[in-house]
């Protein structure tokens, strides 16, 4: 039995301690928000927060989680998150939406650590979401609004 | 929930007749052009489709308004479209308007330009039902005002609907929709209700907000992949590396050991391991030795394959289309130009892979839950594989995290394999089939890879005098269902179109097409045919217009008099981009480039803005303008055109699917990579106005870039660079 805290809830689960974060939340949890892309840290759907740092879910041991506060796409709160979702529903970023938990949550990680980033800012901390229906425009349209509404 | 009627419970059962365990189990046929393309013929009148509001609308007591939407949404926001269009003649308050995807049934829900099919794809969802959908709420709407007549004992001309509220102003009475929803319901449906005029509108042409995006930003909107049934089980299935492969001998003993694994099956497409959770079915097929029976797989390299066409294409192909002596006219023209183009395989590489889950009821029939496409296809294939008919296969579509063609195959490949699990399960649990990334890019049917070899003469005056044409693919069609719609005298029209009816103003041309025969599947993948068609033709046209002397856009212009659409947009891209004037400004390594094409009745022109140096290439701008007729939602058509640039550049600048022995070399994001944030370009989207009846902007989008990106290179550097993905690695600095 391993012990996980997601969004604030502590949970025992019987896993294997190799097996990726990304399937324990899904499969385990059912929290199905945070979305399976590649499985190789090449396409950032499955980003979530580990006490606060987006990381690749897919790349994240269960066993290497330790005492980390995990929080996912269903539990994320605090001004800088409800800033990221209300831009990308002002401007509707979405279009499949697929990839936007995992864009959500590395924007708002920016965020938190860059309140006005600039387009390298964002060319640096976004690259590795993949948004196959090209929403990027917006998605830094929606970033730097968000940053606006924050400042 | 009061409603207006009740959906059907369960499906007819309208077709049984399928071939027990194939592909080909029903024949299609798309109502429009006779065998032609989509975009040959002009759309069809479809203003006599009857209103279907039992189909397509519910009232519920507490006021809300659902639409049942028929298409499958795979980001394209049709959702929002379809629910606008009903919504508006319905005079619905916008606020309390919901959306539910349609049950599988071709009656109610077939595409009104796919005949008895209810599908999505072409770019028709909004182009079909737009009078099916505003006279549906046009007569939902006469019946609530004749409900509130008889209530009121007023005449119905009287009485007025405004966002949600039916009033009588004269005796100072209203109610609400869902007050009158239930006595509605009783009367009859008007045949023909009158549909507002355009100045009436006041949803359709604004920026209503997509239904989906509350949703879609908090992690609850659910695809077909965080599906969990009670009781259910995944399954990954080692499928054979070569396409054709089938298996041969099967050592399960080590994957069975894999804790969490419940069961490895062998069904007709591969190994399938089961197991109580996604990862322990992965780690199970990792531990599965599979002997693979090569005889009748497809062996060769991609590039043998596109080695193979060039030769075809030097042998006569079947004429697509024709006019005048072409050869002769080139032979005596005072400048011949010669070009050839290969395109690769293309995976269509959606965000959520491939998957589907399939549910056994009590009484045997079956729930599929998965982001279905092609419905009646489907549903049909499904009910074979399992060996029941179709009126016990429920189909639930949900959201689809993207698609781009993929998850409209003929012969719905996944949904049969799941099938075949489930079958092969005796149907204990609900199955979740997942194809993992690596799955979903090797699984094959891809945008064909495809050969141009083209020829044109110029005068010396610089006007064309002759073009011949050859392509060299494999039909998409011939050996599908769709074949005896869309295949002609063996011309498949996904191959050719957007080429053999191009709409210059050429005086002699002559196209011909050779299909393909190799093993690899193939597939409709964002604009089908007009993925290489448009770049073959809108490069080769701006080498003519440079060999002749000529501006690329007046060149352009000089031959589309009989397309005022098309000359429309390209003239309005121009403008918009400040063509000629702009490009005066630019330094060395710098250019626009321009392209204009016409796909599934739409009309795009881009003007690229690229920077070029040695072997590498910058997109900045693109401006893009666009005529699609009505258009229903501003915002979400351009958000299509924006997305069609992030979505083409990557094929433009590098992905390719290779086979080496037979074998997909990419199998995920690292070697088949998307375009990222960092390259994406800026990206304007103009809309001509327009009181035409709407067409699609899902695809329409696509082609128009690479032809577009490369006459950008070309104006920069000098440098034509044909092939796609371009080759950048000839690129010379300037």
């Amino acid at each position: 039995m391993l012990k996980l805290t997601v969004n604030g809830v502590a949970h025992e689960v019987e896993a294997d301690p190799d097996t990726p974060l990304l399937w324990v939340l899904r499969d385990h949890l059912d929290k199905t928000g945070t979305k399976y892309g590649c499985g190789i840290a090449q396409c950032g759907a499955c980003t979530v927060h580990l006490d606060g740092q987006a990381v690749r879910s897919c790349q994240t041991r269960i066993g290497d989680v330790g005492e980390a506060k995990v929080t996912t796409i269903e539990g994320v709160s605090g001004r800088v998150a409800e800033a990221v979702q209300t831009a990308w529903r002002g401007l509707d970023v979405v279009q499949c939406g697929y990839c936007q938990s995992g864009q959500i949550m590395s924007a708002i990680g920016l965020l938190s650590t860059t309140p006005k980033p600039t387009d390298a800012d964002i060319n640096g901390a976004m690259d590795g979401n993949v948004c196959r229906c090209g929403t990027y425009q917006r998605i830094r349209a929606a970033i730097h609004e968000a940053a606006r509404s924050l400042a | 929930m009061l409603k207006l009627h009740d959906l059907p419970a369960a499906p007819a059962p309208s077709r049984r007749a399928f071939l027990g365990g194939t592909a080909a189990a029903i024949v299609i046929g798309f109502s429009v052009g006779s065998g032609k393309s989509l975009r040959a013929a002009p759309l069809p009148d479809l203003s006599g489709v009857p209103a279907k509001p039992n189909a397509f609308v519910r009232i519920a007591s507490d006021d809300t308004v659902t639409v049942i939407i028929k298409h499958l949404d795979m980001g394209q926001g049709n959702t929002t479209g379809l629910a606008t269009i009903l919504a508006d003649e319905l005079d619905a308050d916008w606020s309390r308007v919901r959306t539910a995807f349609a049950p599988a049934d071709a009656n109610l829900y077939a595409n009104a330009l796919m005949g008895p099919i209810q599908g999505t794809g072409g770019s028709t969802a909004i182009a079909n039902s737009w009078f099916q959908l505003r006279k549906t709420g046009a007569a939902a709407r006469a019946m609530l005002v004749s409900a509130a007549a008889d209530r009121w004992k007023v005449p119905a001309s009287e009485i007025t609907v405004e966002a949600g509220v039916v009033r009588h102003a004269a005796s100072n009475r209203q109610a609400r929709f869902g007050e009158l929803a239930e006595a509605a319901a009783a009367l009859p449906v008007p045949a023909e209700p009158k549909l507002k005029d355009p100045s009436q509108w006041r949803l359709i042409g604004t920026k209503v907000a997509r239904v989906d995006s509350a949703a879609k930003t908090d992690g609850t909107a659910i695809y077909s992949l965080d599906i969990r049934r009670p009781g259910q089980v995944m399954a990954v299935v080692a499928h054979s590396p070569r396409f054709g492969g089938t298996v041969g001998r099967v050592d399960d003993k080590a994957a069975r050991a894999v804790p969490g694994v419940l069961d490895v099956v062998t069904i007709p497409t591969g190994v399938a391991v089961i197991a109580k959770d996604t990862w322990s079915a992965m780690k199970g097929r990792e531990a599965l030795v599979v002997a693979w029976d090569d005889a009748g797989a497809e062996t060769r390299s991609s590039d043998a394959i596109l080695a193979e066409y060039r030769e075809t294409a030097k042998r006569p192909g079947l004429v697509a289309s024709t006019k005048g002596d072409a050869a002769g006219a080139i032979k005596g023209a005072a400048k011949v130009l010669e070009a050839e183009f290969s395109f690769p395989y293309l995976a269509h590489a959606s965000m959520e892979p491939l998957n589907a889950t399939i549910e056994r009821a009590a009484d045997g029939s079956y729930d599929v839950f998965a982001g279905c496409q092609l419905q009646t296809v489907e549903q049909a294939v499904i009910a074979a594989h399992l060996g029941v008919t179709t009126d016990k296969v429920r189909l639930h579509t949900q959201w689809a995290g993207g698609s781009f063609g993929r998850r409209a195959t003929p012969g719905a490949d996944y949904l049969a394999e799941a099938a075949s699990i489930m079958r092969a399960t005796g149907g204990k649990a609900p199955v979740h089939l997942v194809w993992t990334r690596e799955d979903d890019m090797a699984g094959g049917y891809y945008r064909p890879t495809v050969y141009h070899k083209l020829k044109a003469g110029l005068d010396a005056k610089g006007a064309i005098t002759g073009w011949t044409h050859t392509m060299v693919g494999k039909s998409i069609l011939i050996g599908s269902p769709f074949e005896a719609m869309m295949v002609k005298n063996g011309i498949d029209s996904t191959t050719v179109e957007g080429a053999s009816d191009t709409p210059y103003a050429l005086p002699a041309y002559h196209f011909e097409v050779h299909n393909g025969r190799e093993g690899v599947p193939v597939l409709w993948w964002r604009s089908v045919g007009h993925t290489h068609t448009a770049h073959a033709m809108e490069v080769f046209i701006d080498e003519l217009a440079h060999a002749a002397g000529a501006d690329p856009v007046a060149f352009r212009l000089g031959l589309l008099g009989g397309a005022p659409r098309l000359s429309g947009v390209l003239k309005l891209a121009a403008e918009k981009a400040g063509w000629g004037a702009a490009k005066d400004g630019f330094g060395k390594g710098r250019g626009l480039g321009v392209s204009a094409h016409e796909s599934f009745g739409s009309y795009v022109a881009m003007v690229a803005d690229v920077s070029a140096e040695e072997a590498k290439v910058k997109v900045n701008r693109i401006v893009a303008a666009v005529d699609v007729g009505i258009a229903v939602n501003p915002d979400v058509i351009r958000a299509q055109v924006e997305g069609a640039v992030g979505f083409a550049l990557s094929s433009v600048l590098r992905n390719r699917i290779t086979l080496k022995g037979g074998v997909v070399q990419e199998r995920n994001f690292d070697t088949y990579e998307p375009t990222r944030m960092s390259e994406m370009p800026v990206v304007e989207v103009h809309i001509m106005p327009s009181t035409t009846a709407p067409t699609g902007i899902g695809e329409p989008g696509v082609p128009v870039l690479a032809p577009a990106v490369s006459n950008a290179i070309f104006a920069a550097t000098g440098q034509r660079l044909r092939s796609l993905p371009l080759d950048l690695s000839g690129l010379r600095g300037v």
